[in-house]
């Protein structure tokens, strides 16, 4: 079998491959954590996993989109902590991203 | 975390959590709407089939892994876009790998046949939903649920709609729409607050992924940013 070979539905066995991996990676990780030991250190570290997660994906964004994605995401933080309030806060980072970008920062 | 109240209770299954994922999901989904509008604008220009383009939403259920599935497709379809395809979803999902891992210690006592099938359902936003209900002191898996199912009736949708319309929405970055998903995650993570000192991981994640991010390919700065800051973690409390 080449790799160049088409097969008969090839564009469903396609979405059914990409579907089958993604399903893979949402649950192997749990399943994984439930076949090891949680011991107190590896408790710690998953408690540190999910702002360890977010934060990952935060940052270089922010580095890579500069003034107008690090204004956004200043709003978005000081909205939260006045208000608490997702709707508003999401609504004045895009305001605030779409603005910067507007006046050119 | 560390102040979940009543931490030892068996999670229950309810509306409590349904009504909290669909609630706090709301504010996301004008983003969710507009991201699966321009899925299915490129899908249409790279040649896929409505009921393709459709199908893909409809399984997949991850606009990363179907953004950069599209960047990878070819027509016709051959036995090696498919392999690239698969192993390209795997890579693009490694983050729901920490994400699955970070829900063990709450969910892990559920029963196989309830609990993975709601796992199909997570996505980075179900997730994050889900862990400030739990922060908060919820206790019902549900939360997954209804996080889930508003996320992907609305990207499903919307995938429908950009195919049929076309270029509606050409330009996302003229109204801060690319940074939709960082935006809500700011959001989210501020309810997570517990004090600087938990959050020594977190910024050590974030540097090591800022600078893998110029030293890696594709997604695999937030994998190794997010390892760093789980293992500092366990580290860096050992005395305490």
């Amino acid at each position: 079998m080449s790799g160049n070979e088409v097969l008969p539905y090839a564009a469903f066995i396609a979405i059914a491959a990409m579907a089958a991996a993604t399903y893979f990676t949402r649950v192997v990780g749990f399943w994984m954590m439930g076949h090891v030991p949680i011991t107190p250190r590896m408790h710690r570290m998953l408690d540190a996993l999910p702002g360890s997660v977010v934060a990952a994906i935060i940052l270089p964004v922010v580095a890579k989109n500069g003034m107008p994605a690090l204004l956004a995401v200043v709003a978005v933080i000081a909205v939260m902590v006045v208000r608490r309030n997702d709707f508003v806060a999401i609504g004045i980072g895009l305001a605030v991203a779409a603005l910067s970008r507007a006046a050119g920062l | 975390m560390h102040t979940v109240p009543d931490k030892s209770a068996a999670p229950r299954w309810g509306l409590a959590g349904l009504r909290y994922g669909v609630r706090h999901t709301a504010a996301l989904l004008p983003g969710t709407a507009v991201f699966g509008m321009a899925y299915g604008t490129v899908a249409a220009q790279k040649g896929l089939t409505f009921a393709e383009a459709a199908a893909m939403s409809m399984f997949v259920f991850s606009g990363s892994a179907q953004l950069v599935g599209l960047e990878i497709w070819s027509n016709p379809v051959t036995v090696g876009t498919i392999l690239t395809l698969a192993a390209a979803s795997l890579v693009v999902g490694l983050r729901l790998v920490l994400m699955g891992a970070s829900l063990q210690p709450w969910l892990g006592g559920l029963p196989p046949s309830k609990i993975y099938p709601a796992l199909l359902l997570n996505t980075d936003s179900t997730w994050l939903i889900a862990l400030r209900f739990r922060e908060e002191g919820g206790n019902d898996p549900s939360v997954l649920v209804g996080a889930g199912l508003a996320q992907w009736a609305t990207w499903v949708t919307t995938s429908m709609a950009g195919y049929a319309l076309g270029n509606l929405i050409s330009n996302p970055q003229r109204f801060g729409l690319d940074l939709v998903l960082p935006i809500f995650f700011v959001a989210m993570l501020v309810p997570l607050w517990r004090g600087t000192r938990n959050a020594v991981p977190w910024a050590i994640g974030g540097l090591v992924a800022l600078a893998a991010q110029y030293l890696l390919p594709g997604y695999w700065y937030i994998v190794v940013g997010a390892l760093a800051g789980a293992i500092s973690g366990g580290f860096i409390h050992e005395r305490e």
